[in-house]
């Protein structure tokens, strides 16, 4: 009975209720994190208070995933971007509780995504005033006139080996695009060269504030993933491949299950088991071991290393596991080669990296970029400036996790390995920008609010360092020895990395913003 | 675990060089950082680590740095590694650890429950250890951004809940998880909302805790505490013993303060590791309860024994008066001596105990056998496990266990029949349950679905008194199926052709019928058993208590013999000894068939030797048993073995015996009823004369589990007012029949009643020296020599019968002797309750068991409840054929339609008053497991 409590209680979107309390027939989330609080969330969020009743429930929430369309709100599971309180209220009155369905192509002449149209661009992203909320998705058929599933079935029948596929991922330079940045080929050779059985785990759980990235392309092009996925079972040699997809991502989850189903109908060739598993509402649960945890049904905490989760993984066994964006340029490395993508870059770096970037930018969205950019090249070239009014003045290179950089550091090519220095690094590519209007100090505190909303509180370092810093940052003047000695213990003695990078908004401000604190 | 096996695998294990704070240090590959630092004298502060449980790493307060390494790693999770540099005191590995305890020291208020010293300076136990050892202090900032305070939870008897004062380290739920198995603790929530629940988050108290209270052992600040250990916990004293309760025999500390038990621990002991049950934990200020008999008593004169004052509703001062031990000790033995010489030797009779010592009862059976010049001695062995002993005497030649409860571990099929272990041994059911986590296959044979069967892989709901068909089905099916194993029928059994003639009657839809299990899972589970690498069989009395009890046994001795599954590690068969030291006492002659070590008193040769031993002449008659002695006092006149003098040491007959109203008119009827005991027992009730004797934690001496560990317990206390020790009692009443023994005053000489005893059961003990088991606190026997260990799996090669093999006996196919009928038609199971020991005599004293079960109920399934218009909580009335009682009444599903339990441990509703006394032929064990009642509604 207690395991089954203690599971319900850790995730965000399961409610448990006294005996005999009513229940509310449905929620709306307005979403809190940084982006859509610079978007104004906290107005809208006290301005939909006075919609509360018995049977509508309205509460804040972390980061939803929707960062380009701040402010959002989610009306049970249909999300609203660009919210205001017409909007939302509409949505409620009209009892519009669900995603729209994703838009077909119509005309076998009209264009379908490919992500390469987009290199060194920015993707497509819903214009403001848009009534539409949703991308037109390329399916099966479609997927496969463009020469989808081809690598992948010649991968299947070994017309390209899988040796070679390791060497071209190696030489690519491609890495772990949901943060930690590890090689891609290495990995697949680690995992390879295990014995018995062995699991694939797709980390979909995209819950860094500020990231969007995967959203964007699954939205548009499911099958290009599932083919990476696809590849990576057969040289690994997987069976069963576990899809852990973010609950927040209602409208993907659809798409996703359809393109499984289309896929597993439509192609022959013997295809590895492929599940598809929702999360509950945890950004822990993007963590790799705490995913693991999630899918074997228990509490997201994650797992101590080692072992690493490539030797003793998901259900105990060897796991391969893989952020989406990693799996979905599998495709185009091979066809293309690995120059083609290690071709790219600037600033001595290599590669192309999808920045999410929110904020106080004129054109926020997904840009596909050379890896190396700087942010002042991004912000220019690819971002049409700030927005009107606002004068940049620092940005978050990495998501709530990957610290705060003020504007005057407007020239460090942002890549893997690049931000170390200076007490930051990219994890997910997420670019949060903000401007005069704003200070570090509340970016800050809204980040490590997020962190201790969203720590497992299984160590101490996290569970306890990211509540008192909580308290301690919202204080005017910093209590800068005290959080100097939190950081370094958060640091140094967390579990995983949500709890060691934590303490990253507390070192920047300090560092680069001192005059707000002190 | 802890267990010593792990020992052998670790000097297998390679050995690894390392750096440790600079200096090259040896360790086993596989030993954490923390062990490795610990061995060498390096402190490491620790708060989630608990030895013996699984590392969980969760506290980070052992953190340490490793060279290369980008975060610091805790040193209680990491193993060590061949050239890994580890710094477990460097600045950048102290910093942390330092931070991490002062904040949680932070967040625990001013006052904890768990003083480390006296004056409460130290209020959080091991976390302010650790504090004060690394001198950190909490700083004001941080506490002023204290967490919000918990509310306190009281609700439990026995435990008491702050978690303001837990620092979420999981030890609790590990405990109640992982070393128990019972799932009552987890933790909900997350980030700095985590906290404690209990199931879905009610108080403990309403939860379903079984208040084995591992929990609290394991809780390191004070969150989770004894109730009667709060604050303060330097104590006077802490006495290592054994738990007096059930067969498991877990060994445990006795916390003594201003002479009085306030506490227990458990101790590492072989056969619990740390663990105990709510009894041996909570249930032990029975010693202190004001009834404890304290002066001798003499039945005032003219004052008649009157059934209605086992009631206990008289002052024991109308019936008693108090006397001084000189005057009781005369009468006393007086009395027995008095019929000794008016009426011969055939007149008295004695029970001795299995809740006492060894000593005791070796020094008991030899009062009765040298002073009352028969063999009419016998103790509830005869109401627990007499049959299976016979079968097993015969079978295999040896009445003990083949292999220790802990073999589960090894096995790869448990097959639990007739058996509650999680409430009759609880700790022992936690093996199983740990086994079943890591895919051991549980088959659980008993008609009520009790808790086990949630860990089970396959239950099997027999028809209360379909066993034979049951067992003889699995034999033939194995049989059939050529699952035999061939090769050790040949080498190690006699008789397989008559046994396999006799069970082919037991045909598929025949045995179905009877046992009411289908034909296809009877085969599955009697393959699985056959063909695993290990089968281990454990029974209670489900399967002994029964008038087929015998054969019963002898069925489950075939099935392991059959199938070869005995003689090795995690293989074999395990009778579950009931009392703390049933095996013991039976050990030490406390049988009326038996000398010491099983020797028959019929073999002239065996007789002689005891003869000699005891320089004595002895009767080679068998004697009577319990239940043929409560026949035999109303035995003709003329009959020179007619029973008028009893003298019972610590036995509750009254209580106890089938058919009660007989068994206690048998006792009113004596001339001369001698009890020792504690307290004022139902028997006591009906004596002449009631001596004050002395509880576990008052004496020295050793008990043997059902293990056949022989293990040793030490006095905590003295006993209350004038109650003497039950050794100086028994050498006093020796004395007054005219005995001319010689033991030494010290202790009442146990420790030479010990020797005594080793040198007349040479082929078992004589290797466990009573200075060994001060030294070594328990010892498997056989074990013929000092310097080795004995031996935890028997029959390896052969089996102590006359030619070495198994004797075979088909087993007839027996029934119930009463059986449901119009008038009479539910079928009454008895047995024990988690809380409650046996009569009560003890737990219904014992104020936290008495709290968690208050009252006796009887349980019955909702179906019935329905049938019968009850609901719960209603007063009913059960009655048999021999008498009535009044219970409440309770839902249990598990038990089956047409079925009723109760426990035989409550006083005002006493379900022996029910039972029928018909004896299984062969060990004259009474059906205890099956009689037929009626119920009706009683209407308030």
């Amino acid at each position: 009975m207690a395991e089954v409590t203690e599971v319900a209680s850790f995730y965000h979107h399961f409610d448990i209720l006294e005996d005999e309390q009513d229940c509310w027939d449905f929620t709306v989330r307005i979403c809190e994190g940084i982006s859509c609080e610079m978007g104004g969330a906290n107005k809208l969020f006290s301005k939909m208070k006075s919609y509360v009743s018995k049977s509508v429930r309205v509460i804040k929430a972390p980061c939803v995933g929707r960062c380009e369309q701040a402010p959002v709100a989610v009306v049970h599971q249909n999300p609203i971007p660009f919210a205001d309180k017409e909007k939302v209220v509409k949505a409620v009155e009209e009892k519009s509780l669900f995603h729209k369905e994703p838009l077909k192509i119509k005309h076998s002449r009209e264009k379908t995504f490919v992500p390469t149209d987009f290199v060194e661009a920015s993707l497509p992203s819903l214009p403001k005033d848009s009534p539409l909320s949703i991308p037109t998705v390329v399916n099966f058929e479609q997927y496969v006139e463009n020469g989808g599933y081809e690598v992948a079935r010649k991968v299947y029948q070994e017309e390209i080996l899988a040796d070679n596929i390791i060497a071209t991922l190696e030489d690519s330079g491609l890495r772990g695009l949901g943060g930690a940045g590890f090689p891609v080929g290495r990995k697949w050779k680690i995992v390879k060269e295990q014995a018995g059985e062995k699991l694939m785990a797709l980390n979909l759980d995209e819950g860094e504030p500020g990231t969007f990235k995967d959203r964007t392309y699954l939205e548009r092009d499911p099958h290009r993933f599932l083919e990476g996925m696809l590849i990576a079972g057969y040289v690994v040699g997987i069976k069963k491949c576990y899809i852990y997809l973010r609950d927040e991502y209602h409208g993907c989850r659809d798409i996703l299950e359809k393109a499984v189903k289309e896929l597993t109908d439509g192609l022959d060739i013997e295809l590895p088991q492929i599940e598809v598993r929702r999360g509950a509402g945890a950004y822990i649960c993007g963590e790799e071991s705490a995913m693991i945890e999630s899918i074997e049904g228990k509490r997201g905490e994650p797992r101590m290393r080692p072992p690493y989760i490539a030797q003793v993984g998901l259900f105990g066994l060897p796991t391969l596991e893989h952020n989406f964006e990693s799996l979905y340029w599998i495709r185009d490395i091979i066809i293309r080669g690995a120059d083609w993508f290690a071709g790219f870059g600037r600033n001595g770096r290599k590669g192309l990296r999808s920045f999410s970037v929110s904020g106080r930018v004129k054109y926020p969205g997904v840009k596909l970029a050379p890896a190396g950019i700087s942010i002042r090249e991004l912000i220019d070239e690819y971002c049409g400036g700030m927005m009107e009014g606002h004068s940049f003045y620092g940005y978050l290179p990495g998501g709530a996790s990957g610290g705060i950089l003020p504007a005057t550091m407007d020239n460090i090519p942002l890549d893997f390995d690049t931000l170390q220095e200076y007490g930051c690094f990219i994890g997910s590519a997420a670019i949060v920008i903000f401007s005069d209007h704003d200070k570090a100090r509340d970016v800050a505190l809204n980040v490590m609010k997020f962190f201790e909303h969203e720590s497992c509180g299984q160590c101490t370092p996290c569970r306890v360092g990211t509540s008192k810093a909580g308290k301690l940052m919202g204080e005017k003047k910093w209590n800068s020895s005290l959080l100097g000695d939190l950081k370094q213990v958060m640091t140094d003695a967390s579990i995983c990395g949500l709890g060691q990078a934590a303490a990253n908004p507390i070192n920047c401000v300090q560092k680069y913003f001192p005059e707000e604190v002190s | 675990m802890n267990a010593p096996e792990n020992f052998l695998e670790k000097l297998k294990s390679k050995v690894v060089k390392f750096n440790l704070n600079g200096k090259i240090v040896e360790a086993n590959e596989g030993d954490t950082i923390l062990e490795v630092s610990e061995r060498e004298g390096v402190d490491v502060p620790r708060l989630c680590y608990k030895k013996g449980y699984r590392g969980d790493g969760n506290c980070r307060s052992c953190v340490v740095e490793i060279k290369g390494e980008r975060v610091l790693a805790p040193s209680c999770c990491r193993n060590v590694k061949e050239g890994m540099e580890v710094s477990t005191d460097s600045e950048r590995a102290t910093k942390s650890q330092k931070m991490v305890l002062e904040m949680l020291l932070a967040d625990l208020p001013e006052v904890g429950h768990k003083w480390e010293t006296e004056d409460g300076t130290k209020p959080h136990g091991e976390l302010s250890f650790w504090a004060s050892k690394m001198g950190v202090e909490a700083r004001d900032e941080l506490k002023e951004i204290r967490r919000e305070a918990v509310e306190q939870d009281i609700s439990h008897p026995a435990m008491f809940v702050d978690l303001s004062s837990c620092i979420q380290c999981d030890r609790c739920v590990r405990a109640c998880r992982e070393e128990q198995a019972n799932d009552v603790i987890g933790v909900s929530g997350r980030g700095a909302e985590t906290k404690i629940i209990f199931d879905t988050g009610v108080q403990m108290g309403a939860s379903t805790c079984v208040a084995c209270g591992e929990c609290v052992q394991a809780c390191p600040t004070g969150a989770l505490m004894p109730k009667s250990l709060i604050g303060n916990q330097v104590v006077d004293e802490d006495v290592d013993s054994v738990c007096p309760f059930c067969g498991v025999g877990c060994l445990l500390t006795f916390k003594v303060r201003d002479k009085r038990v306030v506490a227990v621990e458990g101790r590492d002991g072989p056969a619990n590791h740390n663990r105990l049950c709510v009894k041996g934990r909570f249930g032990f200020d029975y010693i202190h309860h004001p009834e404890r008999l304290k002066k001798p008593l003499l039945r005032r004169k003219g004052v008649k024994k009157d059934l209605r004052h086992i009631e206990g509703k008289t002052p024991w001062q109308e019936v008693f008066r108090e006397a001084t031990w000189e005057e009781a000790l005369r009468f006393a033995s007086g009395g027995l001596k008095k019929l000794k010489d008016d009426f011969g030797t055939g007149s008295l009779a004695g029970f001795g105990s299995a809740k006492g010592s060894n000593e005791e009862a070796y020094l008991f059976q030899k009062l009765v056998r040298t002073g009352f010049g028969n063999n009419n001695v016998d103790h509830c062995t005869r109401l627990c496990h007499a049959s299976s002993v016979a079968a097993l005497l015969e079978g295999v030649g040896s009445g003990a266990v083949s292999n220790q409860v802990a073999d589960v571990e090894k096995a790869e099929v448990i097959l639990v029949i007739g058996s509650n272990p999680t409430e009759n041994h609880p700790v022992a059911a936690t093996w199983m349950k740990n086994a079943a986590k890591k895919g051991t296959k549980i088959i659980l044979a008993d008609p009520r679905l009790t808790q086990i069967s949630q860990h089970a892989w396959k239950s099997l709901p027999f028809k209360s008194g379909g066993d034979i068909a049951l067992l003889n089905r699995m034999i033939h099916v194995t049989i059939e199926k050529g699952l035999v194993d061939q090769k050790f029928i040949d080498e190690r059994v006699n008789n397989f052709d008559e046994l396999k003639k006799r069970v082919s009657d037991f045909t598929p839809e025949k045995a179905s019928e009877i046992c009411g299990i289908s034909p296809e899972l009877i085969t599955e589970v009697a393959c699985e058993f056959a063909t695993s690498k290990g089968s281990m069989i454990l029974w209670g009395m489900g399967v002994s208590q029964h008038v087929h009890g015998t054969d019963n046994a002898r069925s489950l001795i075939a099935l392991s013999a059959i199938t070869g599954q005995i003689g090795r590690p995690g293989t074999g068969l395990h009778p579950l000894r009931g009392q703390n030291n049933v095996q013991g006492a039976s050990d030490a002659g406390l049988i009326p068939m038996m000398f010491p070590n099983y020797q028959k008193v019929v073999d002239d040769e065996k007789r002689e030797w005891f003869e000699s031993f005891w320089g004595s002449d002895l009767d080679n008659k068998p004697g009577f048993t319990v239940t043929e002695i409560m026949d035999q006092v109303f035995a003709d006149e003329t009959d020179e073995n007619k029973i008028r003098g009893l003298y019972v040491m610590g036995e509750n007959p009254a209580m106890s015996d089938p058919n009660l109203n007989h068994a206690r008119s048998a006792l009113a009827h004596l001339n001369h009823l001698v009890v020792q005991d504690i307290f004022m027992t139902e028997t006591a009730w009906l004596a002449d004369v009631v001596l004050p004797a002395s509880a576990w934690p008052e004496k020295n001496g050793t008990v043997t589990n059902t293990d056949r560990m022989v293990q040793m317990g030490r006095k905590a206390i003295e006993p209350p007012g004038d109650a003497m020790q039950d050794l100086w009692i028994i050498q006093k009443i020796a004395k007054g029949l005219g005995l001319d023994w010689n033991y030494p005053e010290a202790n009442c000489g146990v420790e030479e009643i010990y020797d005594e005893m080793r040198h007349a059961m040479k082929e078992s003990i004589w290797g466990i020296t009573w200075e060994r088991l001060q030294a070594e606190e328990s010892v498997t026997y056989p074990c013929q020599s000092v310097d080795k260990p004995g031996e935890s799996v028997v029959f390896t090669d052969k089996f102590p019968t006359k030619d070495g093999r198994v004797n075979l006996v088909p087993a007839n196919p027996g029934k119930p002797d009463e059986r449901p009928d119009l008038e009479y038609p539910f079928v009454l199971i008895t047995g024990r309750q988690l809380e409650h020991w046996h009569t009560g005599s003890m737990t219904r004293r014992a104020t936290i068991l008495n709290a968690i079960e208050p009252g006796p109920t009887v349980y019955l399934n909702g179906k019935d409840m329905v049938k019968l218009g009850l609901i719960g909580g209603d007063s009913v009335k059960i009655s048999s054929r021999r008498g009535e009682v009044k219970v409440l009444v309770r839902r249990d599903d598990g038990t089956p339609d047409g079925n009723v339990f109760m426990s035989f441990a409550y006083r005002e509703a006493a379900a022996n008053v029910l039972t029928n006394a018909a004896l299984d032929p062969v060990a004259k064990i009474p059906e205890f497991k099956y009689c037929a009642v009626k119920l009706s509604k009683v209407k308030d």
